[in-house]
């Protein structure tokens, strides 16, 4: 039979592996790091093992790595699901899975090595930006092109979220990349000073609303619905607030530079859109959460329901500390502390690691032509494993974040600082030790899931599902 | 034309058609094939009808 009968999976089972197989590198580099913290003899002496070259490795690793490649594998399945076609170039798929591999694997030699552009998210040297240009372009081609060829007239809104995901991050990683080069391995940016700060935030900032948001959310609009056998609650709400996003998460960038030489009315736009962002932020976590009204004794006995739908309110639950954190005056107390590390990773690990790992525990089967998971109730053990980490975690972040605040802006009145910087740091310790355990018990979470997508693959064959007949169009 | 009067049109435009966008959702006429594109997930065979790769028929 012909290809053109069936859709391409084989791009997707190949993404859909590497997000678990990166998930568990990038999440033991966390753990180690994390372990650092508490004891620095963690290095063992040796330079590339140092925290300030892991820590941009292992940020590279979840995001980039265990993120997109779980983005690659479910826009790659939704889109030929919602349009009835197969991808528009296999050969040209394939590209994007290697290539993407590569820089993946470009990135974990160079970061060690210490090779960096020093710009947060956005650490690895000019050879391997161009790669990610021309890989990322070929991604647009491939699922732009989809579209194109689609059989359904109507282009599923899950669909939009990735289209602005893939045209985002082409123009925040080419403007911000941009950079001279001295030698193959060094360049310097091809902005200054203030300016510079700004186009990194205004990177940074997007890079969290397109990369880590509205991808994520195309993965929302599917799998819930699917999963929960339920049409998405309101599909007007869900048209409405995707353009409210696009239109306001522009602009929010600026709240990472709060008293900095950053123009003081730029930082205040920055705050404004911040607070404007959690109107369409909770539109989309409202629409996902009431999609299951009605339904909701499902949640009880269904393991992949729990981790999309307990996505949606950490989802929630940091889109709303997001904004509170960027008015200048809170700001003030939680910039540059360990609360900023519990707010991305309340995003990170409740909202991204959930709804990747719920989307591909409902994806992994239907790839390899089984029904289910080898294990129902192992994903209800991941669920709570990484559930109780999730909390442990931000909850002593947290408090560590407030008491650094607090310790770090205390004068005694005779004007003098009351702590000195290392006070605050011992304080720190037992919630560098709590956190550690909150990692380990994510990092475990990802293991077993790892044990069962294994023992699943390893009982079936790749299975490709075929396009249905154009009856209807 | 003065940059600051640019700046000025855009930001109106913007919020012109974000608005233009609320209204084209929430009309009244197209309330039933929002509900048709909403259920456009379940408008597909599940993976029952799926080919065992290498299984040529």
């Amino acid at each position: 039979m012909s290809n053109d009968e069936t859709y391409n999976y084989e791009v997707v089972r190949q993404f859909a592996v590497m997000t678990v197989v990166w998930g568990v590198v990038g999440m033991l580099v966390g753990v180690l790091i994390a372990a650092q913290l508490i004891w620095p003899e963690l290095n063992f002496g040796v330079p590339w093992l140092s925290y300030g070259r892991l820590r941009p490795l292992h940020t590279n690793a979840v995001i980039f790595a265990f993120g997109g490649s779980a983005l690659f594998a479910t826009s790659y399945y939704i889109v030929q699901r919602t349009c009835h076609a197969r991808l528009f170039s296999d050969g040209l798929a394939a590209f994007t899975f290697w290539g993407w591999q590569a820089i993946i694997v470009l990135a974990a030699v160079t970061l060690p090595l210490g090779y960096t552009s020093g710009k947060e998210y956005a650490e690895l040297e000019w050879p391997v930006d161009l790669l990610i240009a021309v890989v990322w372009v070929s991604y647009a081609i491939v699922f732009f092109g989809t579209l194109y060829k689609r059989r359904i007239e109507h282009i599923y809104v899950a669909n939009w979220f990735f289209g602005a995901f893939i045209i985002t991050v082409a123009l925040l990683h080419i403007v911000n990349s941009a950079a001279v080069p001295v030698s193959f391995w060094k360049s310097y940016s091809a902005y200054a000073g203030a300016q510079d700060a700004m186009i990194q935030w205004w990177y940074g900032h997007n890079a969290v609303g397109f990369f880590l948001t509205a991808g994520f959310l195309g993965m929302m609009y599917y799998f819930i619905p699917k999963q929960a056998g339920r049409p998405v609650y309101s599909y007007r709400l869900s048209v409405v607030h995707f353009w409210a996003l696009i239109f306001t998460y522009m602009w929010a960038g600026p709240h990472h530079l709060h008293y900095t030489a950053l123009p003081d009315w730029a930082q205040s736009i920055g705050m404004l859109f911040s607070l404007i962002l959690l109107a369409p932020s909770w539109g989309g976590m409202i629409n996902g959460m009431m999609t299951l009204s009605g339904s909701w004794h499902k949640l009880r006995d269904d393991p992949i329901l729990k981790f999309l739908v307990v996505s949606l309110s950490f989802y929630g639950m940091s889109t709303f500390e997001g904004p509170m954190m960027s008015i200048k005056t809170v700001n003030a107390l939680s910039h540059y502390t360990d609360w900023t590390i519990g707010h991305v990773h309340s995003g990170a690990l409740g909202w991204v690691g959930l709804v990747s790992m719920g989307s591909l525990y409902y994806l992994v089967p239907r790839l390899f032509g089984r029904n289910e998971m080898y294990s129902m109730r192992l994903i209800n053990v991941h669920f709570w494993v990484a559930t109780v980490g999730i909390v442990l975690y931000i909850a002593a972040m947290w408090i560590a974040g407030v008491m650094q605040g607090l310790m770090w802006r205390a004068v005694s009145p005779d004007g003098t600082l009351t702590y000195t910087f290392v006070e605050g740091v011992k304080a720190t310790y037992p919630f560098y030790a709590i956190r550690l355990l909150g990692g380990v018990l994510y990092f475990a979470g990802m293991l077993i899931m790892a044990w069962n997508v294994a023992k699943t693959i390893a009982a079936s064959q790749p299975a490709d599902a075929h396009i249905p007949a154009p009856a209807h169009a | 034309m003065d940059i600051d009067l640019i700046r000025t049109l855009v930001t109106v435009l913007a919020l012109a058609s974000f608005l233009g966008i609320v209204w084209w959702a929430y009309a009244p006429s197209r309330k039933a094939r929002f509900e048709r594109d909403a259920n456009l997930v379940f408008d597909d065979a599940e993976a029952s009808s799926s080919t065992v790769r290498g299984e040529r028929k």
